[in-house]
């Protein structure tokens, strides 16, 4: 990594400050988020911050954007302890943040995002002159996105390119990303990761980087400090480190991998089949043209493909979240509409991608959300009754089962850090015991390696017991893991299909690139 | 729940209202009124004396009923303002029907199809907001205010037209209901049987949102919609049915009014129980109990309008303005909620029960 890029404009040369925290508590109520965390990033270095779901990540950097007010603990800034209240402050620090999700206007162009962006706007725009020097930075910049598309029409890998480019626009010299590669593919992963090392390398940005991915922190940073249950767990030299000493920092213990084998199906049953499916986009463009396939029990359909290609709104259709244009579904030979009745009949259970957007309800119990499949029926419910205490029961078993950190079962699920929305979402899908179809949609995005671990076992055991599972996963070497059949999805069309043992890594490549 | 958080959520709404108080203190000083004075003569008007009590409690009660045409449908996470359109159709299907029985049947009889007819005809005008925010996504806030309007003149073209009482001069009205199918007061009160229905309908409501498997499938509908599709709820035909018992509230109040007090339909119809429903709706945060609560205290508000007529002068729609000062007031607190430092928990220093210290293994 000898070549450095272009430099992005004359005043971003200087060397990005010093960022120190020191001995930051921050508390949710009874909940202690943060102990006495301490943080030090060096100018010009790329930094990782590791930890499990809900170890305080997210908390103490939205306690350095001033998004919380820490109950305790400094920041200093080269040095000189400064107060940062709003995120407009940590600006004029220099301090710009990318989140887990998108901050951009969707009707409005790339252009008109940047501009927004701006703290400092004036009333009025003179567009011209706006235009021409968004044209220079865009040419000057690691990476592009085209100024005059909508964000509602970029893909989410350049949505996320664009909020990394709206932070170097607004000249932010400390970037702090909130796992950022979660909504892309590893190949763009790398390649953004790789571009803003490029900046790191040249000393014109500092980066502290959120990720749970150990390939990412080996291979773009070079410290790391790790958090477990808000404390601070460790802290040292990427190169020092090996990923077990890392993950036994995370984990507080060492822990033996354990892969679940997969053992054949003997008498493999179609479950769930669908034949030319069509279905739109929100904005009735056609996303699905025409798609058929079929799933056995005991068997787990990988679909491939780069994010936008129709895999969103096929799992919508499949999961009742939006009615195809045409095409039939059948589960079990029968018809199937995805009503609550049958898909109790049917035992079909999902996990959708994004789950505080599409299968929890933010304001609601935890309890509650655990019980947003069995609430209408015994012991949960008596005639039209409920009763609140089995569910709560039923909650906490879950809990336990499912290691979901929460205060209690009446915490909203709203509350709970990412990847234990994500537990509370699976404990409620996977706990039945006959489930017939699973479909799962990037079930691990956001997740800790321990999680993702665990996740696949239990995809792995349910198919091994006779579960159909259709899984899609932007994330390949998931797929290659866990599939017995893979298909790629291009333009709304299934592209290539075969049998894992089979399949041939550049042919799945090149139809997912569209060729 | 929390302590704290009981106590937040009694505390806000009345210090609201205290707030709202001291705001209308100084309009009433401002226009010249001895601002003590003015809130003395409210306090007795309302709740000076069991007999004055009795008039807010007559207030209270359609108040109660209207307040749900807006509370139930929140939960679904739909704004309705429908409750005077609501009020005033179900107001006077209910007449017609009293009409057309006359004495053909026992009284009991005649009010119990009334009241049917009252939520029959309430329940088909708010359904039909929520059948149109459902099939033609058309925004529910708009329609169901635009269905007010229509409402109205409905009544007023019936009343001036078709269903006028040739010897109502001054004041058009439907021909009066028989004195006999009157609702009647409760024993030893001034109070009609009205109340009665606005407590059972304000419990009922509650019990069916907070312990029924109905009420859970509708709060998960209007918590995300997207989560409840995935959960196989049907959403249209919750968001219907909410509208429509949501109406069927506010026609019983309708009903009410014209059964208990006005005894036909006419223009009285739409004082404004309406948008005082709305009122109550938010400033109980959309909780039927406290519904019947806040529904006491405006019913008093508005119980006092005459007296400040009388004592000090000031015009009777006065206490409009002190209803919309509160009205303010209350939805601003709303703003409040989980930002005030002394209704935040308490920490203590000990992990929470719930966590288990294990990492997750394979069940
Ligand atoms: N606004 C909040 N109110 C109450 N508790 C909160 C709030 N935000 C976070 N928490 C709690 O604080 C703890 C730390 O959450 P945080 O979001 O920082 O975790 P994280 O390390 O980012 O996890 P993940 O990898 O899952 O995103 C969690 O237990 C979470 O439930
Ligand atoms: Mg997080």
């Amino acid at each position: 990594m000898t070549i450095t890029s272009p430099s992005l404009n004359v005043s971003t040369i200087a060397a990005p400050p010093e960022l120190q925290i020191v001995n930051m508590t921050k508390r949710f109520g009874s909940l202690v988020a943060l102990d006495n965390v301490s943080l030090n990033l060096k100018p010009g270095t790329f930094h990782a911050l590791l930890g499990e779901n809900g170890a305080g990540k997210s908390t103490l950097v939205k306690c350095v954007m001033g998004f919380y007010r820490a109950d305790q603990g400094e920041i200093l800034i080269d040095g000189n302890p400064r107060a940062i209240a709003s995120p407009r402050d940590a600006h004029h620090y220099g301090i710009g943040m990318v989140y887990q999700h998108f901050t951009s206007v969707p009707a409005m162009t790339v252009a008109e995002n940047l501009v927004l962006s701006r703290y400092d706007s004036s009333t009025l725009i003179n567009w011209k002159q706006e235009m021409e020097q968004l044209n220079d930075f865009m040419n000057s910049a690691p990476f592009q996105v085209p100024l005059n598309l909508p964000i509602a029409q970029l893909a989410a890998g350049q949505k996320q390119k664009l909020e990394i480019l709206k932070q170097l626009y607004l000249k932010s010299k400390i970037l702090i990303l909130d796992e950022p590669t979660s909504v892309l593919t590893p190949g763009e992963a790398d390649e953004v990761l790789g571009l803003i090392k490029e900046q790191v390398n040249a000393g014109l940005l500092s980066v502290l980087l959120i990720t749970h991915k150990f390939r990412e922190v080996t291979s773009f940073t070079e410290e790391v400090t790790v958090l477990r249950k808000g404390k601070l767990a460790g802290h040292g030299s990427v190169k020092e480190l090996a990923i077990a000493d890392m993950a036994e920092m995370m984990m507080g213990e060492r822990r033996e991998i354990k892969e679940v084998a997969k053992t054949p199906y003997a008498n493999p049953q179609p479950v769930l089949q669908f034949e030319g499916i069509q279905a739109n986009k929100d904005n009735g463009v056609e996303a699905v043209s025409g798609v058929s396939l079929t799933v056995h029990s005991g068997e787990i359909v990988g679909i491939a493909g780069v994010s936008g290609n129709g895999q969103k709104e096929l799992v919508e259709v499949l999961a009742g979240q939006r009615s195809p244009t045409s095409g039939t579904v059948r589960v079990n030979g029968e018809p199937y509409q995805a009503t609550r009745a049958e898909m109790f009949k049917h035992k079909v259970f999902a996990l959708p991608e994004e789950p505080l957007r599409n299968a929890c309800v933010p304001h609601m119990s935890v309890a509650e959300n655990m019980a947003l499949r069995t609430f209408d029926r015994a012991p949960q419910a008596k005639g039209i009754l409920l009763i609140w205490k089995a569910i709560r029961q039923t909650a906490q078993g879950l809990i336990q089962q499912f290691s979901v950190k929460t205060p209690s079962t009446e915490t909203p699920v709203g509350n709970l850090s990412g990847g234990n929305v994500q537990r509370t979402v699976l404990a409620r899908e996977l706990s039945e015991d006959h489930i017939n179809l699973l479909i799962a949609a990037n079930p691990c995005f956001g997740l800790d390696f321990a999680a993702v671990e665990f996740i696949h076992s239990q995809i792995v055991e349910a198919r091994n017991r006779g579960v159909a599972v259709l899984l899609v996963s932007e994330d390949l070497d998931e797929l290659l893991a866990l599939s017995d059949r893979i298909v790629v999805i291009s333009s709304g069309q299934f592209v290539y299909e075969s049998a894992i043992a089979e399949a041939d890594f550049g042919a799945i490549g090149r139809s997912m690139a569209g060729h | 729940m929390n302590w704290r958080r009981t106590l937040e959520s009694i505390c806000l709404p009345v210090g609201a209202i205290l707030a709202g108080l001291v705001l209308f203190g100084i309009f009433c000083s401002l226009v010249g009124a001895n601002p003590f004075g003015v809130f003395g003569s409210i306090w007795k008007a309302a709740f000076g004396s069991w007999s004055t009590f009795q008039n807010t409690l007559i207030r209270a009660a359609p108040l109660m009923l209207s307040s749900l045409c807006t509370a139930l449908p929140a939960r679904l996470g739909l704004v309705i303002i429908g409750n005077e359109g609501a009020l005033v159709v179900g107001g006077l299907a209910a007449v017609s029907m009293g009409l057309a029985i006359g004495t053909s049947l026992p009284p009991v009889g005649v009010q119990a199809l009334m009241a049917i007819a009252g939520m029959v005809a309430g329940g088909i005008w708010i359904g039909a907001a929520g059948a149109l925010r459902h099939y033609r996504a058309v925004n529910e806030t708009i329609s169901s205010l635009l269905l007010n309007y229509i409402a109205i003149a409905l009544l007023n073209h019936l009343v001036g037209g078709p269903m006028r009482d040739p010897n109502s001069l001054n004041k058009p009205s439907t021909a009066p209901l028989d004195a006999v199918n009157m609702l009647t007061n409760m024993p030893g009160t001034r109070v009609h049987w009205g109340l009665l229905f606005g407590l059972i309908a304000c419990v009922l409501a509650y019990f069916l949102i907070q312990r029924t498997t109905f009420g859970f499938a509708a709060r998960t509908a209007g918590g995300n919609i997207r989560a409840a599709r995935i959960a196989g709820l049907p959403v249209g035909k919750l968001t219907i049915i909410v509208c429509a018992l949501a109406g069927a509230c506010a026609g019983l109040a309708g009903m009410v009014e014209v059964a208990a007090v006005q005894g036909a339909a006419n223009e009285s119809l739409n004082v404004g129980y309406g948008y005082g429903g709305i009122l109550v709706a938010f400033a109980a945060r959309h909780n039927p109990l406290g519904a019947v609560l806040v529904s006491l205290l405006v019913g008093g508000i508005l119980a006092s309008g005459g007296i400040l007529q009388r004592s000090h002068n000031l015009p009777d729609a006065t206490v409009l303005v002190f209803e919309g000062l509160v009205f303010l007031v209350v939805l601003y607190s709303d703003s409040l909620y989980g930002k005030l430092p002394f209704f935040k928990e308490k920490p203590v220093d000990a992990s929470p029960p719930a966590v288990t210290p294990k990492s997750p293994s394979p069940v």
